[in-house]
């Protein structure tokens, strides 16, 4: 009998909910078990780092690694990960696109520390004790992985074979992404594995959607009661599904929930908040500024409504502060 | 057309334009540093590449050393851009292969800094040969262009633009929102500067369009609907009922006298309501068509049923029909012509003249009428109070040039003003008072009309007038009207009173000339009037091509610069539906189907109307011939489905990453 493929599942900044998409394969997870070895999985199984060194480069058939980057372990692991793997994933929506972590690129590393370690109300630390990279005590030194700058998509860091998008990802793409490997039946390089057509094709509410939506106003969706079959942005519901990826069946709409973006944007597009912002803009009812300013008071957070997962991906990439006309806390 | 190899191999040319570029840039070493960007093959620099021998170089280049992309770096992509596409293609090279980049305009004109200027070059010519490798050849294509021509407006331009068209042989449809043709010259008496007859000159050729075996004449009737695109327009036109068969009446008028009101009683339009009409009327004698209309505001049919209908009886051509309801007609045209005129402004507005308030104060249009032997006084200048004038002050600039009212000078007010001057002051020997701010008279004899003015002994007053008041402050005034002006050529404020005041109302654009600017896909400059293409070599093209502009519609004019301007228009109606077809620029974007999700975003941003909705796909499609390459959907496009030829993404990105690569 020919030795079972390698496969590793690895996490980085990531809530585990991609992990969990695994174990949501349910029956089809014993399809997968039977014709793969899993040389690599912490979350489910104990091995280390050092197991993973002493693997010869390119001997892991697949890795499916998913979280975004922000810590200098993480870039490490992506990086001997990689070398170690024929074919590296980008699993879920933080390794694809950066995820709901990346949303932190809104604010300099300094205040997010500041945030977390001082100012955030639940916190006290009156010695404004902060994480050192390095700390001794005596002749014991402590250490922990730096954190960078910024948040970074998988790709950001490592070269990807592949990418599966979701937050998380159904097990649908899963089974699909490991049939194609199996069968050897893969699509180029650089392919994300889900269709290459936006959410609204697929969406059982298309039909509903009137030629002119002339927003005159946008609600969040606890506001209003949602009516179940009528197309969200008809309702002033702001709603990806125009510049989202479809492949996920509607699951959002089919729940009555609008779509968040979370496939991310379409291989034609960059940067998907700059299109959904650019096409939502354009079709606002009043044409005055005043106006304008009005029904945009309905979207109070539109970073987190249009970059709730592409944040690492926009083209504008991180909020710097600038002192004296200097960055301050340089890389 | 790659040789074979794939590899780009781009022909770089830096224009001196004499010292426009080289005066400030450095053309020899911007040649220099193209020559060592990736890529390019050749690099020259070049007194005046638009030249014969410049335009020559590029060809010899493109056989020489199997050049495949061509960047010129010159003037303005609107000068010269066809120039050396066309000089690409004759060297066999797909034109779209060539980009101009413009360095006169961005560069040598607007800086003075000779290092940097040339430093900006560098960026500029970096960020074209990054963006000409991804160009792609690209096919014109050709339309068909319908014969039809549609004109809207029959004014004195609507009319000149039609029969000009009608007499090279092509068919024109003429709509008119009035029951008759003629507009406002059909109100006026005499014509300035020479005084010939309105009528006389005018009404021959309402009686010429009538009888025009090409021209389709459709009055009291409005352009509801306006699809399609150049060369091919579809025109929905509203025919709004008049109760009168046109093809049966002849206008004999003796329904008119038949009619159960034996005395006019409603207020006649066409005579500024200062006569009297029955509500079966003509508007004028000389009304084109010639045919009766019934008014049912009026008309005791429709207002109680309970009519005797003695105009049906008296009706030998049985050509009424009561039950006549508002149709509409669907045509085809080529090309549309707009002329829908003007209207003048509402001195209401300027309420210190009193109009309104004072009798005896007159619009310019008013006193038309009046002294027009076919108008409500049979050409008798008699005020409302039943008095002929004994003085009569005209004011001028009412509504014009006027921060508070419009800015603009109307342009014909002093014509006509004089004009109205000679003419009163003929009917009625008043003394004639002319209050004008600048007297403005370029024109063929426009200022010897003036000479003659003064030389009659009218009396001209430099100032403007600040009130019309009806309070005496001396015997003199009393009963009068008493015009209040700073008269600075005297230097010293006056009273002068006068028996009736005529305000000299500017021109402006039509209340509803935002709804016509919608329909007809054009646009308004600030004041509202329709926007030509080039203030000065495109006075008569609009942004949409195949609509045309004549007449007021565009600003104010005068009989014979609408005259002038319908003619214009007419030739560009021609020009285009002769040659038969136009030819596409390939600049049109365009929708992959299979990516298109159908989320019709960018259907209503379409300016030119030129998505649509694919029921059966159920996806959005571009008609390309409507497409203006503006760009709006691609923007827009959420899922990133809708592309445009020559603003493809890797197009503009690798423009902008070599734009900033040095930054």
């Amino acid at each position: 009998m020919p030795e079972k493929p390698k496969v590793a599942f690895y996490w980085c900044a990531s809530c585990g909910g991609c992990e969990e998409s695994v174990v949501d394969l349910a029956e089809d997870i014993l399809m997968v078990v039977e014709n793969v070895e899993i040389v690599f999985w912490p979350v489910a199984m104990d091995f280390k780092k050092k197991d993973v060194e002493a693997m010869p480069d390119g001997s892991i058939a697949a890795c499916f690694l998913n979280g975004a980057i922000r810590t200098e372990e993480q870039e490490e692991m992506a990086h001997l990960l990689r070398r170690k793997s024929k074919v590296l994933i980008a699993y879920g929506a933080c390794a694809h696109l950066g995820g709901i972590p990346a949303l932190a690129n809104q604010f300099s590393r300094e205040r997010v520390m500041e945030w977390a370690y001082d100012k955030c109300p639940t916190v006290t630390n009156a010695k404004g004790t902060r994480p050192q990279v390095e700390f001794k005590d005596g002749a014991r030194t402590a250490t922990l992985p730096a954190f960078r700058n910024v948040v970074r998509a998988l790709d950001q860091v490592v070269d990807v074979d592949y990418y599966i998008p979701g937050c998380a990802p159904t097990p649908k793409l899963l089974k699909d992404a490991v049939v194609a490997l199996l069968s050897g039946k893969l699509p180029p390089k650089g392919t994300t594995l889900a269709p290459d057509i936006a959410l609204c094709d697929e969406c059982p509410r298309k039909s509903s959607k009137p030629t002119d939506v002339g927003f005159a106003e946008f609600r969040r969706p606890h506001m209003a009661e949602i009516d179940p079959n009528l197309c969200m942005l008809a309702q002033g519901f702001v709603c990806m599904g125009p510049a989202t990826r479809g492949g996920c069946g509607a699951l959002c709409l089919n729940g009555n929930m609008p779509c968040t973006g979370c496939f991310g944007p379409t291989s034609r597009v960059r940067d998907q908040g700059a299109k959904i912002l650019s096409s939502i803009c354009s079709s606002i009812a009043p044409k005055d500024e005043a106006g304008i300013d009005g029904v945009l008071e309905g979207i109070p957070d539109p970073v987190g409504t249009f970059y709730r997962y592409g944040l690492a991906r926009c083209l504008l990439r991180r909020r710097v502060d600038i002192k004296d006309g200097a960055e301050v806390a340089a890389k | 057309m790659d040789n074979g190899d794939g590899k780009v191999r781009i022909g770089f040319y830096v224009c001196h334009c004499g010292t426009n570029i080289a005066g400030t840039v450095d053309v020899a070493s911007v040649a220099k540093y193209a020559a060592g960007l990736p890529g390019v093959a050749v690099s020259r620099d070049y007194k005046y590449m638009c030249s014969d021998p410049g335009q020559d170089l590029i060809g010899e280049d493109i056989r020489e050393h199997g050049l495949n992309r061509i960047v010129v770096a010159a003037c303005s992509p609107c000068l010269h851009e066809a120039t050396f596409r066309t000089a690409t293609a004759r060297a066999g090279l797909n034109p779209f292969f060539c980009h101009l980049v413009n360095i006169r305009e961005h560069a040598s004109w607007v800086h003075s800094d000779r290092a940097a200027a040339t430093a900006k070059v560098y960026d500029l010519i970096r960020a074209a040969c990054g963006r000409v490798r991804h160009h792609k050849a690209l096919e014109r294509k050709r339309v068909n262009v319908r014969p039809e021509v549609l004109v809207v407006g029959g004014g004195i331009a609507g009319i000149q633009a039609a029969l000009t068209v009608a007499e090279s042989g092509k068919k024109v449809y003429l709509v008119e929102r009035e029951p008759t043709i003629g507009g406002h010259m059909a109100m006026f008496d005499k014509t300035f500067p020479t005084l010939d007859c309105a009528a006389c000159i005018l009404t021959p050729k309402m009686s010429q369009v009538k009888a025009h075996p090409n021209i389709t004449l459709w009055t009291y009737s409005e352009v509801a609907a306006v699809e399609g695109f150049v060369g091919n327009f579809k025109v929905k036109v509203r025919r709004k009922p008049r109760y009168v068969n046109e093809e049966a009446c002849v206008g004999c008028m003796e329904c008119v006298d038949a009619c159960i009101y034996k005395e006019p009683k409603f207020e006649d339009e066409f005579n500024q309501r200062l006569g009297k009409r029955k509500p079966v009327y003509m508007s004028f004698p000389q009304a084109t068509p010639k045919v009766v209309q019934i008014d049912p505001e009026t008309c005791l049919h429709f207002k109680t049923g309970k009519c005797k209908q003695p105009c049906i009886a008296s009706c030998s051509r049985n050509a009424f029909d009561f039950n006549q309801e508002e149709r509409f007609e669907d045509i085809d045209v080529g090309a549309i012509i707009v002329a829908t005129g003007f209207k003048p402004f509402d001195p209401a507005r300027s309420p210190k003249y009193g109009y309104g308030h004072f009798p005896n104060v007159y619009t310019s249009l008013e006193v038309e009428r009046l002294v027009n032997s076919a108008g409500p006084t049979g050409g008798e200048v008699v005020m409302r109070d039943g008095r002929k004038p004994k003085s009569v002050g005209i004011v001028h600039c009412v509504g014009s040039r006027n921060l508070q009212t419009n800015r603009w000078c109307s342009k014909v007010c002093c014509m006509y003003s004089l004009k109205l001057a000679h003419l009163i002051k003929e009917h009625t020997h008043a003394e004639v008072y002319n209050f004008y701010i600048d007297m403005r008279t370029p024109g063929k004899g426009y200022e010897e009309f003036y000479n003659q003015l003064l030389e009659e002994g009218v009396h001209f007053i430099r100032g403007k007038v600040a009130e019309v008041t009806d309070w005496a402050m001396t015997p003199e005034e009393e009963g009068k009207l008493v015009m209040r002006v700073e008269d600075t050529l005297a230097g010293f404020v006056r009273r002068i009173p006068v028996d009736m005041v005529v305000l000299a109302v500017g021109l402006e654009p039509q209340a509803d000339a935002q709804g016509v600017r919608r329909m007809f896909n054009i646009s308004c400059s600030s004041e509202g009037f329709f926007l030509e293409r080039h203030p000065k070599l495109a006075p008569v093209d609009t942004a949409t091509d195949g609509v045309y502009l004549a007449g007021a519609c565009q600003g104010p004019k005068d009989i014979p610069d609408s005259v002038a301007q319908a003619g214009a228009a007419a030739a560009q109606a021609m020009a285009l539906i002769d040659k038969g077809y136009i030819e596409m620029e390939p600049n049109a974007a365009f929708i992959d189907s299979e990516e298109c999700s159908g989320c019709k975003s960018c259907i209503p941003l379409c300016p030119y109307t030129a998505i649509s909705f694919d029921e059966v796909t159920v996806k959005a499609t571009i008609n390309e011939a409507l497409c203006k390459g503006c760009g709006t959907c691609v923007a827009a496009c959420p899922s990133g489905s809708i592309k445009q030829n020559l603003f493809e993404d890797v197009e503009i990105f690798s423009e902008i990453e070599e734009v900033l690569a040095n930054a």
